[in-house]
C-alpha cells in the first residue's frame, strides 16, 4: 500500500504539473463574442467610467495554445505582409509602446475587426472571431505585454527579433524599473 | 526682398564679373555647335526654355537643363532665395514644376497641390487644391504614402491620387477640369507615380506589386479624363495589347500569349507586372517606352516560370497603347527587381554606327543600353556590386542568374546583392550631353532573404519573403555614380553614408545637384565630381530637383526636402529598428537614420547672392 502510494504520488503530481492552463481548441461559434463597443480614448466627458471588458480577452490573453495559434494566423492572414514580424512597415510597428488605437485586448479585437480609419482594414466575417482573439493575444506579446510563461518562444523563421517570451516590455524599455 | 536684391545684384561688381564668366557659356548654349558625339533626340528635347513642366524635364528624361547662371565656380555661393512647408511629414518624392512665373507642388498622401507664384516676393500661395483621397488608401501603400509628381500640358495639371483618382486641374485657377477614377484600394491598387502626357494623352499606370496587383498602364484623354486604352501586363496578348505589330528582338519574349503560359493557371490575375515608374516618349518613332514591375509574390516558388510581362520594359505606340517590342530585364524574378526605372533617350554612335539608344541603370545591378527601335541590347554592364547574376547574355538577351543565390519557400540565403530595393530604386538619373555621363543616384546595400507561404487574400500584401538588408561592399549604403556611356564604366563615384533616394538634376554650368537622407543638398561637378556646396536641410532629402530661370531672369534650384519611401519608412512610418525584417526587411539596413534626421514636407528654392 505504501508502495502504491509512493508510485502513484509523483505520477499524479506529474499530471497535475502538466495541466498548465485549459485549451479551448474547438471554439464553438464562428462569430462568437458579439458587439461589445470598445472606446479609443481615455477621455470620457461627465467623468471617467469602467472601460467595458469582454470575458474572453482574459481567457486569451496568458494562454500558450491561444499566443501560439495568433502567432501562426498572424502570417496566415497577411498581418504580417503589412506590420512584419513587429516591426512594421506599410503599417505601424506594433513591438513599441506606442499605441494609435488603445493597447488592451478589446481594442486590439475591435481594431482587427472593425478597421480603422487610416489604413487598417476591417476583418470582419473574414476571420472567426476567436482567431481574432488570438491574434490580439499575439499582438499583445510582441511588445512584452503576455506572460513569458504562455508566450511564443522560438521563431521557425529567419530571426527578426528575439521570440516573443523574451521581448522586454516596450513601456519600460531602456528604463529602470 | 526679391525687388531689393536684385537690385543690389545689378549694382555688384562682382555679378559683373560672373556674368562676363557665364557670357561664354550661355552663348555656346544658344549658338548652334557641332553636334555632340551623344545627344537626346532633338524632337525629345526641345531646347530649353527656363521651365520645368514634367518632373523628367523633356521626354528623352535627361533631367538636364541649359541654364549655366550658376556653374562650377558660383555654385559655393547659392543661397537660399525661399521655402515653403507643404504641411505634409511623409516622404517627399515629387519634383516641383515651373510653369511660366507659377510652381506646382504635390504633397504625398493627402496628396495636395500648391501654386506659388514665383513673380511675387517669398512665392505666395496663388492657390491650392485639396483632392481628399481616402484616408484608408494609406493601409494598402506600400512603402511611404509617396507622391513623384504632376505634369503640365495645355494650361492643365495633372496628378495622381494615393486612392487611385488621376485628376485635371486648370493650372491658373486650380479649378478640377476632370476626375477619373481610375484604381481600386480594395484589391491594393495605389498610384504613386508621377503622370506623362504624350498627344492629348495622360499615362498613368498603377502601383501594387506587393499586393499581388495586376499591372495596367492607361491613356486619359487629357481633353475629359475618358480611358482610351487600357494596357495590362500580365494575361493573354488581347489585354496586353499585343498584336502584329508586336516585333520582341530576342526568342525569350516571342510566342502566342506568354502572359499567361507563363504562369502557374490564373496566377497572371494576381502577378504584379505594375506601372509606377518613369515613362519615355520619342516623338520620331512615336513610341513610349515605360518598365513592368515585378512579379507577385515575392516568393518565386509560388510562380514558376518566365512571368511574363513583369521586370521588363515595353515600346507601345501612344495613340492605341499597341506594343512594338519588349525585353525582360530580370525573367522570373527572385529578389523583387522592379523594372520600372527611367530610361533616358539618347542618340550616338555605337560600334562606329550611329543608334537610336534607351539608357537605363536598372535595378537588377546593370546599366543597360538599348536600341530602342528593336529592344536589342547593346551593352549591360554593372554599376555596382552584382552577384545575384553573373551578367547579360548578350546573344539571348537574358539575364544568368547565379544559382547560389536562388530563393524559395523555407530556404534562407544570405548575402544577396542588390537587395530587393535594387542597385537603383525609381530615383532618377541625369544625362548631360556636355560630358556624356549619366549621372546615378543609387544604392549600396545586400540582404538575405528566407522564402515563406503566403496566402492571397485582395487588399492585403501579397509577398511570402522575410527580407534583411545590410550595407554593401564598403560599408557606404548609398553612391552618386557617373557613368560614361560610351566607355562602359564609370568616370567617378561618390560613397554616400546613406543610400541615395534621392533624384539628380545636371546643368550646362557642369554642376550636378542631388539630396541626401540624413539632410544635404549638395553640388558637384559634373565632369570631376568634386563637392562644390552643400546645404543643410531641415530633413532627409528623396526629392526629385529641378532647376529653372525665374521670373526676374536668374537661375533656380529648387528640391523638396522630407525624409521616407521605401528606404526612410523607418522616420516617416516611426518603425521599429528590432525587428529586422521591418519596411520589407530595409528597415535593417537603416537603423540609424532615426538618429540622423526627422520627418519634414519643405520646399527649398537656392540662388545666387
Amino acid at each position: 500500500m505504501r508502495c502504491a502510494v509512493a508510485v502513484l504520488f509523483p505520477v499524479v503530481l506529474m499530471l497535475v504539473a502538466c495541466q498548465r492552463e485549459e485549451r479551448d481548441t474547438r471554439p464553438q461559434s464562428a462569430l462568437g463574442s458579439g458587439e461589445q463597443p470598445t472606446p479609443v480614448t481615455t477621455l470620457v466627458p461627465g467623468g471617467q467610467r469602467p472601460s467595458p471588458t469582454d470575458n474572453k480577452a482574459a481567457s486569451f490573453e496568458a494562454n500558450a495554445f491561444h499566443l501560439s495559434e495568433g502567432k501562426r494566423l498572424f502570417g496566415w492572414f497577411n498581418c504580417s505582409g503589412c506590420h512584419a514580424n513587429g516591426g512594421g512597415g506599410m503599417g505601424p510597428a506594433l513591438m513599441d509602446e506606442k499605441w494609435i488605437y488603445g493597447s488592451s485586448m478589446e481594442s486590439i479585437h475591435a481594431t482587427i475587426r472593425d478597421g480603422r480609419p487610416n489604413g487598417m482594414p476591417s476583418f470582419r466575417d473574414k476571420i472567426p472571431d476567436d482567431q481574432i482573439w488570438e491574434l490580439a493575444a499575439f499582438v499583445r506579446s510582441l511588445s512584452g505585454k503576455a506572460p513569458s510563461s504562455a508566450a511564443p518562444s522560438r521563431n521557425d523563421d529567419m530571426m527578426a527579433h528575439p521570440s516573443e517570451n523574451r521581448m522586454p516590455n516596450a513601456a519600460t524599455l531602456g528604463k529602470s524599473p | 526682398m526679391t525687388k531689393r536684391s536684385s537690385a543690389l545684384r545689378r549694382y555688384s561688381p562682382g555679378l559683373a564679373a560672373m556674368l562676363l564668366v557665364c557670357a561664354p557659356l550661355l552663348t555656346a548654349a544658344s549658338e548652334p555647335s557641332p553636334a555632340p558625339a551623344i545627344s537626346p533626340p532633338a524632337a525629345a528635347a526641345p531646347p530649353d526654355d527656363g521651365q520645368w513642366t514634367m518632373p523628367a524635364k523633356n521626354y528623352a528624361s535627361t533631367r538636364y537643363s541649359e541654364l549655366a547662371e550658376i556653374n562650377e565656380g558660383n555654385v559655393k555661393n547659392l543661397q537660399v532665395a525661399f521655402t515653403f512647408s507643404t504641411g505634409v511629414n511623409k516622404g517627399q518624392e515629387a519634383a516641383p514644376l515651373v510653369v511660366g512665373s507659377t510652381m506646382y507642388i504635390v504633397s504625398p498622401f493627402p496628396n495636395i497641390v500648391y501654386a506659388l507664384d514665383l513673380s511675387k516676393s517669398g512665392a505666395p500661395i496663388k492657390w491650392k487644391y485639396e483632392p481628399n483621397p481616402e484616408p484608408a488608401a494609406q493601409g494598402v501603400a506600400c512603402c511611404d504614402v509617396v507622391n513623384r509628381g504632376a505634369a503640365f500640358a495645355n494650361g492643365r495639371i495633372f496628378f495622381n491620387t494615393l486612392d487611385g483618382h488621376t485628376i485635371a486641374l486648370d493650372a491658373n485657377t486650380g479649378q478640377p477640369v476632370w476626375n477619373a477614377h481610375v484604381g481600386n484600394i480594395n484589391i491594393g491598387e495605389t498610384i504613386t507615380m508621377a503622370p506623362l502626357v504624350v498627344k492629348g494623352k495622360v499615362l498613368v499606370g498603377n502601383s501594387g506589386g506587393e499586393m499581388g496587383v495586376r499591372g495596367w498602364v492607361k491613356a486619359l484623354d487629357a481633353g475629359d479624363g475618358h480611358v482610351a486604352w487600357t494596357a495590362y501586363n500580365t494575361g493573354p496578348d488581347k489585354d496586353v495589347l499585343i498584336g502584329p505589330d508586336f516585333k520582341p528582338h530576342y526568342d525569350m519574349d516571342k510566342g502566342k500569349d506568354l502572359g499567361v503560359t507563363t504562369w502557374p493557371p490564373e496566377a497572371w490575375k494576381i502577378g504584379g507586372g505594375n506601372v509606377w515608374g518613369w515613362i519615355s516618349y520619342d516623338p520620331d518613332l512615336n513610341l513610349i517606352f515605360h518598365g513592368t514591375g515585378n512579379p507577385g509574390p515575392w516568393n518565386p516558388d509560388l510562380r514558376p516560370g518566365d512571368n511574363k510581362w513583369t521586370s521588363g520594359i515595353f515600346a507601345r505606340d501612344p495613340d492605341t497603347g499597341a506594343a512594338k517590342w519588349f525585353y525582360q530585364w530580370t525573367p522570373h524574378d527572385l529578389h523583387d527587381y522592379d523594372g520600372i526605372n527611367e530610361q533616358i533617350l539618347l542618340d550616338m554612335n555605337w560600334q562606329g554606327k550611329p543608334r537610336k539608344v534607351l539608357v537605363r541603370p536598372e535595378r537588377n545591378g546593370y546599366l543597360y543600353v538599348l536600341d530602342r527601335t528593336t529592344g536589342e541590347v547593346l551593352s549591360a554592364k554593372p554599376y555596382g556590386p552584382v552577384n545575384s547574376s553573373k551578367g547579360v547574355d548578350l546573344k539571348t538577351g537574358r539575364l544568368m542568374e547565379n544559382p547560389d543565390k536562388v530563393t524559395g519557400t523555407g530556404k534562407v540565403v544570405r548575402d544577396i546583392c542588390p537587395t530587393a530595393s535594387g542597385l537603383k530604386d525609381w530615383q532618377p538619373s541625369a544625362f548631360s550631353p556636355k560630358t556624356g555621363l549619366v549621372y546615378i543616384p543609387h544604392n549600396n546595400l545586400c540582404m538575405d532573404e528566407e522564402g515563406v507561404e503566403v496566402n492571397y487574400i485582395a487588399g492585403t500584401p501579397y509577398v511570402g519573403m522575410n527580407v534583411r538588408m545590410i550595407p554593401g561592399p564598403g560599408g557606404n549604403r548609398g553612391a552618386f555614380t557617373a557613368w560614361d556611356i560610351a566607355a562602359e564604366k564609370p568616370a567617378w563615384s561618390l560613397k554616400e553614408n546613406f543610400p541615395v533616394w534621392s533624384g539628380a538634376v545636371v546643368t550646362a554650368g557642369d554642376v550636378v545637384f542631388y539630396g541626401t537622407m540624413d539632410g544635404w543638398f549638395k553640388a558637384v561637378s559634373a565632369k570631376t565630381g568634386d563637392l562644390l556646396w552643400q546645404f543643410k536641410t531641415s530633413s532627409g532629402i528623396i526629392g526629385q530637383p529641378i532647376t529653372y530661370r525665374g521670373p526676374d531672369g536668374h537661375q533656380y534650384v529648387a528640391v523638396l526636402s522630407g525624409v521616407g519611401g521605401w528606404a526612410g519608412a523607418i522616420v516617416s512610418g516611426d518603425l521599429d529598428p528590432r525587428d529586422a525584417t521591418a519596411a520589407l526587411g530595409f528597415v535593417n539596413a537603416m537603423k540609424d537614420l532615426k538618429n540622423a534626421t526627422t520627418a519634414g514636407g519643405t520646399l527649398y528654392v537656392f540662388r545666387l547672392p
